[in-house]
């Protein structure tokens, strides 16, 4: 299973430590608020909402530089549009992963 | 030069501020979280450049462009490449950036904004859409090996439902591979209204409106907080 890492973070910040860390407090803020958000629309059976929050999440995923993670959260989210949810317990394994990673920042 | 930052997401927000700030020249005067804020901004303040995220709830980025009447130069960022094509339907759009925004890339769409003057006029996409379909009467669904004609003084309303959109006739139902967005562009802007993210109606067809919803048929639909304005805008009232 692929790793995260914070290579764009870094690179974004330029060797500016202040930045570095400005950026990852907004990562450790927002996602759980976005898989939260997820979780709840899950929990509700609101499918459409659900690949909202996939789609917000995808972001993350990218940023985190989870590549394979990202196409099967593109997969997930269309499938969450056209209300099937295969891809379910992928996707939350995956946010799970990254969730650990950055509370480890 | 000055610009905005319109995006739901916080990470987003404060990317896009990185990059602005260490690559460029342009002042960020304001980023905000959702695209009604910078609406009544914009009211009273000129900005020279927006970068806009298309994919936000109950208001999104083409929803913000087509609403306001004198575009400054818009960047488009977002996660959905399925929009390139659309973009650049819109005389104000400069660039349309994927994210997550690579360096290389923002750099290449802000040396476009040095070359492109500002819009001074409504987007044209939207003056050929409305003089297109308000100038026939009816459209053709593709419904398996068949193109079916469907009057619009017919259609009741138009309910989204994920890469499909629901058709409701007088008489019948039809389920059709697109968008609302899509089909939105297709219609006569004088007979039909977005009242919600899922649907569009037949303002002839309303029976009644209370509070926050409108009876169409037998049809309850939901008026967003969004268009409810626009709705009341339209009605004939004593």
């Amino acid at each position: 299973m692929e790793e995260p890492n914070i290579e764009y973070i870094l690179k974004l910040a330029r060797g500016e430590e202040s930045i570095k860390l400005k950026l990852i407090k907004v990562l450790q803020y927002e996602l759980p608020l976005e898989m939260e958000a997820y979780y709840e629309n899950i929990k509700l059976n609101q499918w459409q909402q659900a690949a909202f929050h996939v789609h917000k999440i995808k972001h993350k995923i990218a940023i985190l530089g989870l590549e394979e993670t990202y196409s099967m959260a593109e997969k997930y989210e269309n499938q969450l549009s056209e209300y099937r949810t295969d891809l379910q317990s992928d996707f939350e394994n995956s946010l799970k992963l990254m969730l650990n990673f950055v509370n480890t920042l | 030069m000055t610009c905005i930052i319109i995006d739901d997401e916080m990470m987003a927000r404060a990317i896009l501020e990185q990059y602005i700030t260490s690559l460029t020249k342009i002042k960020v005067v304001e980023a905000f979280p959702n695209a009604i804020t910078a609406l009544k901004y914009l009211n009273d303040h000129e900005v020279d450049v927006i970068f806009l995220d298309i994919h936000m709830p109950d208001f999104d980025g083409f929803d913000f462009i087509k609403t306001i009447k004198n575009p400054p130069k818009i960047i488009l960022v977002t996660s959905d490449k399925e929009y390139a094509s659309d973009a650049f339907e819109f005389d104000a759009i400069i660039d349309y950036l994927v994210k997550p925004i690579t360096e290389e890339r923002f750099k290449k769409a802000v040396s476009k904004l040095n070359h492109r003057s500002r819009v001074k006029e409504t987007p044209q996409l939207i003056k050929k859409e409305v003089a297109t379909s308000d100038q026939t009467n009816d459209f053709y669904v593709n419904i398996g090996n068949r193109l079916i004609k469907i009057d619009f003084s017919q259609i009741m309303l138009i309910k989204a439902q994920g890469d499909y959109v629901e058709i409701k006739t007088d008489t019948n139902s039809y389920t059709v591979h697109t968008t609302l967005k899509k089909i939105e562009t297709k219609l006569p802007k004088k007979m039909f209204l977005k009242l919600h993210r899922s649907y569009i109606i037949n303002t002839r067809r309303i029976i009644d409106i209370e509070n926050n919803s409108v009876l169409i048929g037998r049809e309850i639909i939901p008026v967003s907080r969004t268009y409810k304005i626009e709705l009341l805008n339209r009605l004939n009232l004593l």
